[in-house]
């Protein structure tokens, strides 16, 4: 199977689907009895203001924090039993740039918990690794130590990691973060070449500007849920402000773009 | 046996023992954690020596152990409640395991001559003279208990190498394929505990704590590949060993503080020398760049262009 083969049979399912899920911090909460839920097949991103709990949803619902109440759903199943239909690149601040591993060794690490953590890698492992190198335009790259980098590179190989583990759903998190415009815009390509393929992908996203163009559904949050549904209903003016607090935003939406008025 | 060719392997074996470990302490800037272990291992001591009424090794190893044990999970419990750092964690349960020893030995054992240096930590000059009843035959201890522990952390390490690498570089990404950074954590840092207490026996507290970190620390800067850096590390243990068996005959000197200097020499020469991250070679691109951006600009400003 190549990374471009992707099992999609989710049976009608949301992508990604969470209940009530509820996180605090001490006594604040992050995320207040939020409902969500991320289609199939389709390009998403979760957006709202710093703060708004916007990478702690798709923590919470890979179980990698506690969440106080609520549940998340990967295909219909609770998440942390689907863990395997799901590919996620974290953020990359807690990463350890310095340590000594190459760029195909961070994408091999996509194929452990398919192929096993003993069992040595196949030739099909190594095929796979090599495809989704090229996809990101690593492969020249391949035998470099990880830190030696620039951001926008290690951004590419973490994505690369994900397409090796060959999941139907794939959660990024913050991953234009730091990055240049130029790449941001090769990545959304990526990433819609993806959901072509069949593959739902939900995005934690910073820029408000460019959410409309190039996703087709969008959570807006900020603690609770706003607004959840397709960018052309969800993200506009009457949303963002209740979402953000903002005065005014510009109408003018012709080209796609939100602009804001002071 | 010969008495060197003892001292040797020992050295050796305790380097490979400590060298297969020690590439993690570093990474995970660990690396104190072995001192930690040595000081905290005093309680234990005293405890045994109670509860045993002897300074007989076994108990006192096992003891040792059992202290050192709860030291480095007690350090990382700590770490855990994102409010204290390593170098602070280490700081404050070492010492305070201690000092409990110190307690115990003044109150319960003041009479009897019982510390570190009488007990557990070993020297290893006197390899030689320690031997093991093996199936009937008598072989030098510290070789044995040094076979033993070598193969016990190949094992481990083999077994957990693709947990440890994910763990160690990316524990966001580790949690979220289903394994948990915080047992890879203990597993390790048991394995570095129980693996130091044998090893003081043998050849005392400080070769430990340098074996543990100064091959792994110079190894990190002569190559990008975590396999290399193990068998590099291995081998600057045994070129310690080896090295400094042989200035300490030549200069009738600690034959451990020899193995240390050399562990050190070598770390000098990496970070000097290093091919790609030594001193000498950053300083030799840094001037190359230089250069190449005067030439640049030279050519740019004679072309007319703004520079």
């Amino acid at each position: 199977m190549s990374v471009d083969e992707v099992p999609v049979h989710s049976g009608g399912a949301p992508a990604l689907e969470v209940r009530r899920l509820t996180v605090s911090y001490e006594t604040r909460p992050v995320l207040w009895d939020v409902d969500a839920s991320f289609p199939t097949g389709a390009l998403s991103a979760i957006v709202g203001p710093n703060g708004a709990g916007k990478s702690t949803l798709l923590r919470a619902a890979l179980g990698l924090i506690p969440a106080d109440a609520g549940q998340a759903l990967v295909q219909g199943r609770p998440a942390r039993s689907a863990l395997d239909r799901v590919a996620f690149v974290p953020q990359r601040d807690a990463v350890d740039w310095d340590f000594p591993i190459t760029v195909r060794e961070v994408v091999e690490m996509g194929r452990y918990p398919v192929r096993g953590w003993l069992r040595r890698l196949t030739g099909e492992d190594r095929a796979i690794v090599d495809e989704a190198l090229e996809r990101v335009g690593m492969g020249p790259f391949a035998r470099r130590q990880i830190g030696r980098l620039s951001g926008g590179q290690r951004q590419r190989v973490f994505i690369a990691r994900a397409l090796a583990r060959q999941a139907p759903v794939m959660l990024l998190d913050e991953p234009f973060a730091g990055i240049d415009a130029r790449t941001e815009a090769t990545l959304l390509d990526l990433l819609r070449e993806l959901r072509a393929e069949g593959r739902s992908i939900v995005v934690v996203h910073h820029d408000l500007g460019t959410v409309r163009a190039s996703f087709d559904w969008a959570l807006v949050l900020n603690v609770r849920a706003v607004a959840c549904g397709p960018v052309g209903e969800v993200i506009v003016p009457q949303t963002l402000r209740r979402a953000y607090g903002t005065d005014a935003v510009n109408d003018g939406a012709q080209d796609g773009e939100l602009r804001w008025v002071r | 046996m010969s008495s060197d060719l003892i001292i040797l392997l020992t050295a050796g074996l305790t380097a490979t023992a400590c060298g297969l470990l020690g590439p993690f302490l570093v990474l995970r800037r660990n690396a104190l954690m072995s001192d930690a272990v040595a000081h905290a291992v005093l309680p234990g001591i005293v405890v045994a020596y109670l509860i045993f009424q002897t300074r007989a090794p076994l108990p006192i190893v096992a003891g040792a152990a059992v202290f050192g044990i709860i030291c480095v999970l007690g350090i990382d419990a700590l770490r855990g409640t994102g409010l204290v750092k390593w170098d602070a964690a280490i700081a404050l349960v070492f010492p305070a395991l201690f000092a409990l020893g110190v307690i115990g030995i003044s109150t319960y054992a003041s009479g009897v001559h019982l510390d570190l240096d009488s007990t557990i930590y070993g020297e290893i000059a006197f390899a030689p003279f320690l031997s093991l009843d093996v199936l009937g035959a008598e072989l030098p201890r510290t070789v044995v208990l040094g076979f033993a522990a070598v193969a016990a952390n190949l094992a481990f390490v083999a077994l957990l190498w693709r947990k440890l690498k994910t763990t160690s570089f990316d524990p966001q990404y580790a949690q979220a394929v289903d394994v948990s950074p915080a047992r890879m954590s203990r597993l390790l840092l048991v394995a570095v505990a129980i693996t130091a207490v044998i090893s003081f026996e043998s050849v005392g507290a400080i070769l430990v704590v340098t074996l543990l970190i100064v091959p792994a620390a110079a190894a990190h800067l002569l190559t990008d590949r975590l396999t290399a850096m193990i068998a590099i590390t291995v081998a600057i243990g045994w070129a310690s060993a080896i090295g400094g068996l042989s200035f300490a005959s030549a200069a009738d000197a600690s034959i451990a503080g020899m193995m240390g200097v050399v562990a050190a020499g070598c770390f000098v020469l990496a970070l000097l020398a290093g091919p790609r991250y030594g001193l000498a070679a950053r300083a030799i691109r840094r001037r190359r760049a230089g250069r190449r951006a005067r030439v640049a600009l030279g050519a740019a400003r004679e072309a007319g262009a703004p520079s």
